[in-house]
């Protein structure tokens, strides 16, 4: 038994070490060829690299438009459908005695049925009542199947070295020679400039489609434009990243993109330069252990992109997003237990002004939980907003400022809420510093004059309010204003 | 035919006048088997304010686009200023109905007030400085220019609306096509539209403008086409707009009569 387990992992061991042996271990050393590999000091290698880089630049600009345009899995249906194409090319040629191994002649096939999917596709959602979805979902797999079917077919064959055609389906740059590689950087060039040239015309097709239509654009030529770029990224890219694979090149670094920016432009450098990046890096490592289809390196690569903008994207990832929500309610949490130590410290029925306040009457105050009323009094004691002694707590002078300026703020937006009930739902912001950063000067000023209605103590600069103590004052115009009792009876208690 | 020409112009619907911002004749559209809007055909004066209604799937929406020619017209003639609309497209601004773009596209305010000049800027050609000050101008006079930079989804339903009308005033034309500008708009967006809709008036301009609140047709248009995949009625509000006209237009699915008459009542005893 044991000596079966020690056979079977030798074996192990054997295929792991058979795989992943590097490319020119024989007689140099791995380390040796990764940097002739990163010195770019091996001609083939350079063309190559540069190869995948432009792949993967044109890739990740034409992406962004298709993913834009909600045409995401079109590249994949597309890529899918060259297989017949490649296969019948290479069964046609062995059978004419030509050279059945010709690039430009494997190509040409993957490019006729290429487009015949998209026609094919077009021709299912605009001639029969069946949505887009369902026509890639068919024609992807039955083309693909069709394609399957006939590489069997080569396989069977008497002379058949079908050997390298599989290479189209998981990719494999080892296999590439410079003359394909600068194919591949002149073809992903055409589709990166259409874009470019066309970028005002894209961005308008993929935001508004009627708008477009209206304007006089031709809306389909600029589609089918659109979608002979994404035919030219999945012919080119079969070789590099393999027609299964390819779809992740369209689509990852666009999606990542999103992650980090709300501009187009901004959006389709980076797409841009996460796919170049990928391009290389996964080229890179197949190229050192040519075991490794490059195809699924380069989509690895995407994927580590992906993960990485998804969590700290700038704009929409997932750790800013999170953050802010915590500021959020940190400040949220801020603005309640200033307002309500200033509330229940201001002067009324004969105490002194800015007395001090005790735990259990913050805890009535609102619906806070012991924990969270102790973590906003540690929180508020750090920001040296009140001092505690023991179960008091009281204002410090910097707290007092701070508590008057967010109960002007809480004040005056409510009554923007009750004079202004039409518009304000639109505008209110209660996360600005400043109301006056929101609202234009003539509305704090209106809110203001109802605020200080008779109260000629009120200053004239919302700035300097703080100066006053005015708070008195405050909740005697709030009360006279008829400001929502109710909001005032839970927040005061009595 | 089942038009009814507007007012007293009449006579001169035989020939399609030039003066007509818009004339419609015979209008057939059809999607697959399916005709959507059956022989439809109205003139719309210069400089009046007209308002179309009618009930869900009546066609009003594929109306405005079959006239500027992005529906499958089955047979039927429109003509802008008696021209057809491809010669005329700079002289016609369409506001597309807010819900038929994705608010999450990654572009600004600014960016999209700015695609109403695209036309004028030519194809290929970058965006200029002069386009902008031009698209901040407009956005100035819907009253959003201060929201400029910001990311469109981060706008309210009332300013996407606005930015929308303000990619329509950029291009500074004569005849403006507007689908359900008023829905789900707040009250100072609601209003400002409809001031803006009358300054256009005055101006000379001419709007055709998709309206799902029946109570507010009389105050708003002077005049309504009331559409059910044919023109059941058209002409000066006090004309058409009537019990018998929408109930032809509703059928059993109008419920806002009594209201609706209501309005009426009010607009004759203020004129």
């Amino acid at each position: 038994m044991n000596s079966r387990i020690q056979i079977l992992s030798d074996h192990f061991l054997e295929i792991i070490s058979f795989h992943f042996q590097p490319a020119i271990a024989q007689n140099s050393t791995t380390w040796d060829f990764l940097k002739r590999l990163i010195l770019l000091e091996d001609y083939n290698t350079r063309v190559v690299l540069l190869g995948t880089a432009m792949l993967g630049c044109a890739a990740g600009v034409v992406g962004v438009f298709t993913l834009l345009r909600k045409r995401a899995l079109m590249g994949d249906a597309i890529s899918h459908a060259t297989l017949p194409g490649i296969t019948l090319s290479f069964l046609l040629a062995s059978v004419w005695g030509w050279n059945e191994k010709s690039l430009p002649l494997l190509l040409l096939g993957a490019t006729i049925t290429g487009l015949l999917g998209v026609i094919a596709i077009l021709a299912i959602r605009n001639l029969t009542k069946l949505k887009e979805d369902t026509a890639l979902g068919v024609i992807l797999s039955v083309f693909f199947g069709a394609g399957i079917s006939l590489l069997g077919v080569i396989q069977q064959m008497p002379r058949g070295h079908a050997a390298g055609l599989e290479s189209f389906i998981f990719g494999k740059t080892a296999s590439m020679v410079a003359n394909d590689a600068v194919f591949i950087a002149a073809a992903s060039f055409l589709s990166l400039s259409f874009c470019i040239l066309f970028f005002k015309e894209l961005r308008l097709l993929c935001f508004d489609e009627g708008f477009t239509g209206s304007r006089g654009y031709p809306v389909l030529t600029l589609d089918l434009l659109l979608m002979t770029a994404v035919v030219i990224i999945s012919i080119v890219g079969l070789q590099a990243v393999g027609l299964i694979m390819i779809v992740a090149l369209l689509v990852t670094p666009a999606a990542s993109a999103r992650f980090w920016t709300d501009s187009l432009g901004s959006m389709t450098c980076i797409s841009a330069c996460i796919g170049t990046v990928s391009g290389i890096t996964g080229s890179a490592i197949s190229a050192i252990y040519p075991k490794l289809p490059s195809g699924a390196m380069i989509v690895l690569v995407c994927a580590a992109c992906f993960a990485t903008s998804v969590a700290t994207g700038t704009r929409r990832g997932l750790v800013i997003r999170t953050l802010r929500r915590r500021r959020m309610n940190q400040s949220i949490e801020k603005q309640h237990f200033l307002r309500t130590m200033f509330e229940l410290s201001e002067p009324r029925n004969g105490s002194t002004p800015n007395s001090e306040v005790s735990v259990s009457q913050l805890t009535t105050a609102r619906s806070w939980t012991e924990r969270t009323l102790q973590s906003n009094i540690r929180r508020a004691t750090k920001n040296e907003w009140v001092t505690r002694i023991g179960q008091r707590i009281k204002l410090t002078k910097k707290g007092r400022i701070e508590a008057e300026r967010l109960t002007r703020e809480h004040r005056l937006w409510e009554l923007f809420l009750i004079h202004h009930a039409d518009v304000a739902l639109s505008r209110v912001d209660r996360e600005a510093d400043h109301i006056e950063h929101v609202l234009e000067p003539e509305i704090v000023a209106e809110l203001e004059s109802l605020l200080s209605e008779d109260q000629r103590t009120l200053p004239e600069s919302p700035h300097d309010l703080a100066h006053h103590n005015l708070s008195s004052e405050l909740t005697e115009s709030f009360d006279q204003l008829g400001i929502s009792r109710e909001i005032a009876d839970q927040e005061e208690p009595v | 035919m089942n038009s009814i020409m507007i007012g007293n112009q009449q006579e001169t619907s035989e020939k399609t006048d030039r003066s007509y911002p818009l004339a419609v004749q015979d209008l057939t559209v059809a999607y697959h088997r399916k005709p959507v809007l059956w022989d439809v055909g109205f003139n719309i004066p210069a400089g009046s304010l007209v308002g179309i209604v009618g009930p869900n799937g009546a066609g009003k929406s594929t109306l405005l686009k079959a006239v500027m020619g992005i529906a499958p017209i089955a047979s039927g003639k429109v003509q802008i200023f008696g021209k057809p609309y491809k010669k005329m497209r700079q002289r016609v601004g369409y506001v597309p109905q807010k819900e038929s773009v994705d608010w999450d596209f990654p572009v600004t305010a600014l960016d999209v007030v700015t695609m109403g000049l695209y036309n004028q800027i030519g194809w290929c050609k970058p965006v200029r400085n002069q386009h902008r000050t031009q698209a901040l101008q407009a956005m100035e006079s819907v009253g959003i220019a201060e929201l400029a930079n910001r990311q469109i989804s981060e706008l309210s339903g009332g300013q996407q609306q606005r930015t929308f009308l303000a990619r329509a005033l950029v291009q500074n034309a004569d005849l403006y096509l507007m689908d359900e500008p008023f829905a789900a708009v707040d009250a100072a967006t609601e209003n400002a539209i409809i001031q803006m809709l009358r300054k256009m008036k005055e101006d000379g301009r001419t709007s055709l403008v998709i309206h799902h609140d029946l109570q507010t047709v009389p105050s708003y248009f002077d005049h309504v086409i009331l559409l059910n995949m044919r023109v059941v009625a058209d002409g000066p509000v006090q004309d058409v707009f009537n019990e018998d006209n929408l109930q032809k237009t509703y059928g059993g699915r109008l419920t806002l009569l009594d209201e609706v008459s209501e309005a009426m009542r009010r607009r004759e005893r203020s004129l």
